[in-house]
């Protein structure tokens, strides 16, 4: 399913057309602008040291950016560790993500203000936690007829072709059925799962799983941000009104590493990744808007100047960001604290105490 | 003998055992291509090609249950989970089926599989990458598990592993892949439920495996300068079977004892330890058993913190202070 083709030119599709106005499509653009600099910015801070590690998204922006603009406000969404477009789309600063990978905090959103769940680092777990979630939801009454739709609520859940191998994905899938649960599967497919590639995932495409499980399945181009849209809007509302699950395929490609600590280099060709830099998901939004004399040299330079503050900040942010206190390791084993953590805690002070310098000053 | 490092040793006795038996095979996450996530395959898809070095889809149950069924049929494959914390995916494979099967079915079918994977924490890999859960595979009969602190042992361990008709757990650590030692050319087996005495003291013994072993050899060698007391490292090698007589031992000539785990105080391999010293030499001990662990807690990211919750050399070190201390007020004699 596409509906802007990587020249830029639009195209029509009898189920899943769009309408978009101008502002629309040049906030598309703009997000997306601004997550793969606060990408890229973050990746450099981890080459500086800066971070310990970093996962980069380069090259999914539509994926998520479309999937993140096509859910309301009151949907919840359960990310796996690359998700920092969606987060961007659920009102979180960039800069909260810093604390994750420079190991000073732990994800500093409140998930359910945001309706964004903490990063899941185990691969496809968040899959049963979303369905649980989903379940919930329709437990509630808050999806379905009668229901008031402008109050109805889902949930998405993300991950990759990867996890799609896992036993837990698998499992979320027939949960996801048999409840009904008003659950959208938004599986990232970037080819890779670090150096394994797609061919070791599955002998079929991977939208075409949910037919075996009962649910539609459908696979869209994950590089075009209208057709990401289009097809998460129409799946959220299929699970809004009990007609959930639904599985995405969003066809994409990882044009960095899995993560800062892999080299793709030793497992797969440049060829591919000059075919896949033909279809990036920024520059045909650009082209159209340009086509559609939308947005002119001075729109895109100003989305310039405000990447290249963004990127500034989050710079001097990542730097002055404090070292955790000492105590920080035994206050959160306990939602309610536990005798023997606060004698660990307590010993340990004692004993820190006896230094002029504690560790946790720079 | 040869100098070498731990990844090499195991490295090369991967394609000596491959070059040695056309029934052992690889399988596991990125060990084909990208020569595995810390490199302990590299070279082996060249040698043997994808029939042998087999990259496998992302599922630890799935390539672990399929190795147990090839095991069952008489191949040897040696599984990689990328790290120990994966393989609560498995858990029900190897707790429940290659555990048992040789049991449940009155000896039909045998499962010589060996699981290689490494534990650890230090690497700033956060609370569920960075964990010491060999304890959990321990616990069960029907498995064995080893745990090689050094180049030579992780080479005749390895060799023992995969020769054994048991499904035994290999458990390698991320921090001593890069330690080097003399690794003896032949290719002998060792034998699999056998401690080490790797350094003979007087005054002390210090109970240790994998990484711990390591820094229980440094902390001996650096307390005999500054302490001047002579310290006894036992490398238990395997943590089931449990080489208990070699333990008993030392501690019925040194009289006190200092156990090491990298892991959780509370049910650890130390409380075994410190169980069996009590079962087997209570009337020899001048001081109650000392077990120094991790702190408590999932185990930070930040660096700073990890470091705080790992046990160190320093916390080592105060542990056998303290306990050769309280040897000797009831001796009624000050010893340092």
């Amino acid at each position: 399913m596409q509906l802007l083709t990587p020249e830029g030119e639009r195209v029509a599709h009898p189920h899943f057309d769009i309408d978009i106005t101008p502002d629309e499509l040049r906030g598309l653009y703009r997000d997306m602008v601004l997550v793969r600099r606060a990408d890229r910015e973050s990746n450099a801070l981890q080459r500086q040291g800066q971070l310990g590690i970093w996962v980069p998204l380069l090259g999914q922006e539509a994926a998520q950016i479309g999937a993140g603009r096509a859910m309301r406000p009151r949907d919840m969404a359960f990310p796996s560790y690359r998700e920092h477009g969606v987060a961007w789309c659920r009102g979180i600063d960039p800069t909260e993500l810093l604390g994750i990978f420079r190991g000073t905090d732990h994800g500093s959103w409140d998930p359910m203000a945001t309706r964004f769940h903490p990063y899941t680092i185990v691969i496809g777990n968040q899959c049963l936690n979303a369905v649980g979630y989903a379940m919930g939801q329709r437990f509630d009454g808050r999806i379905g007829d009668g229901h008031d739709s402008a109050d109805a609520e889902a949930t998405v859940v993300f991950f990759g072709d990867g996890a799609t191998s896992q036993g837990d994905v698998n499992e979320a899938f027939v949960w996801g059925a048999v409840y009904d649960a008003p659950v959208v599967f938004f599986c990232q497919n970037n080819q890779w799962a670090i150096s394994e590639p797609m061919e070791r995932q599955s002998r079929i495409p991977l939208y075409q799983r949910a037919s075996g499980y009962g649910f539609p399945g459908i696979r869209v181009d994950g590089n075009d941000v209208l057709a990401t849209l289009a097809v998460t809007r129409w799946a959220l509302e299929e699970c809004r009104s009990g007609n959930g699950p639904v599985l995405i395929e969003a066809f994409t490609y990882r044009m960095d590493a899995h993560t800062t600590s892999d080299d793709p280099s030793r497992y797969r060709l440049a060829d591919e990744l000059e075919a896949w830099k033909l279809k990036d998901p920024i520059e045909r939004v650009k082209a159209y808007l340009h086509r559609q004399q939308w947005a002119d040299g001075d729109y895109f330079a100003e989305v310039e100047r405000e990447s290249d503050a963004l990127a500034a900040r989050l710079r001097e942010y990542c730097q002055r960001m404090p070292v955790p206190s000492a105590d920080r390791m035994f206050s959160e084993v306990y939602a309610n604290g536990s005798s023997a953590v606060s004698a660990q805690r307590d010993e340990f002070l004692t004993y820190l105490s006896q230094f002029e310098q504690t560790g946790g000053e720079r | 003998m040869s100098i070498m490092t731990y990844r090499q040793a195991l490295r090369d006795t991967l394609r000596t055992e491959m070059r040695r038996d056309p029934d052992v095979l690889l399988l596991g996450e990125e060990i084909g291509v990208f020569e595995g996530s810390y490199k302990i395959t590299a070279g082996l898809l060249a040698e043997f090609g994808e029939k042998r070095v087999r990259d496998t889809p992302i599922a630890e149950e799935g390539f672990t249950g399929a190795a147990i069924g090839a095991a069952m049929l008489g191949l040897r494959p040696v599984v990689e989970i990328m790290t120990i914390n994966f393989s609560l995916l498995a858990l029900d494979q190897i707790v429940n089926h290659a555990a048992k099967i040789y049991g449940m079915f009155g000896g039909q079918a045998r499962v010589p599989l060996v699981i290689r994977t490494p534990g650890g924490g230090g690497q700033q890999l956060g609370a569920t990458h960075s964990q010491n859960i060999e304890l959990y595979y321990a616990f069960v009969p029907g498995m064995k598990v080893v745990a090689p602190s050094n180049p030579a042992d992780a080479k005749s361990l390895l060799l023992a592993a995969i020769r054994d008709d048991d499904p035994v757990l290999f458990l390698e650590n991320l921090a001593l892949y890069n330690a080097k030692g003399e690794v003896p050319d032949d290719d002998t087996p060792g034998e699999i439920g056998r401690a080490a005495v790797t350094r003979p003291g007087r005054d002390i013994t210090v109970v240790a495996y994998s990484r711990m072993a390591a820094v229980a050899l440094t902390v001996a060698e650096r307390m005999a300068q500054t302490d001047g007391i002579d310290i006894e490292v036992v490398d238990l090698r395997s943590l089931r079977p449990l080489d208990r007589e070699t333990v008993v031992d030392s501690v019925r000539r040194t009289h006190c004892a200092v156990v090491l785990e990298d892991d959780w105080l509370t049910y650890g391999i130390g409380a075994e330890i410190a169980a069996t010293i009590s079962d087997g030499a209570f009337d020899w001990l001048d001081a109650p058993v000392r077990r120094v662990a991790m702190a408590e807690v999932p185990l930070p990211y930040a660096k700073t913190l990890e470091t705080a919750a790992l046990p160190s050399a320093d916390d080592v070190t105060t542990a056998i202070r303290q306990t050769l201390a309280s040897v000797g007020r009831r001796a009624g004699k000050d010893i340092p």
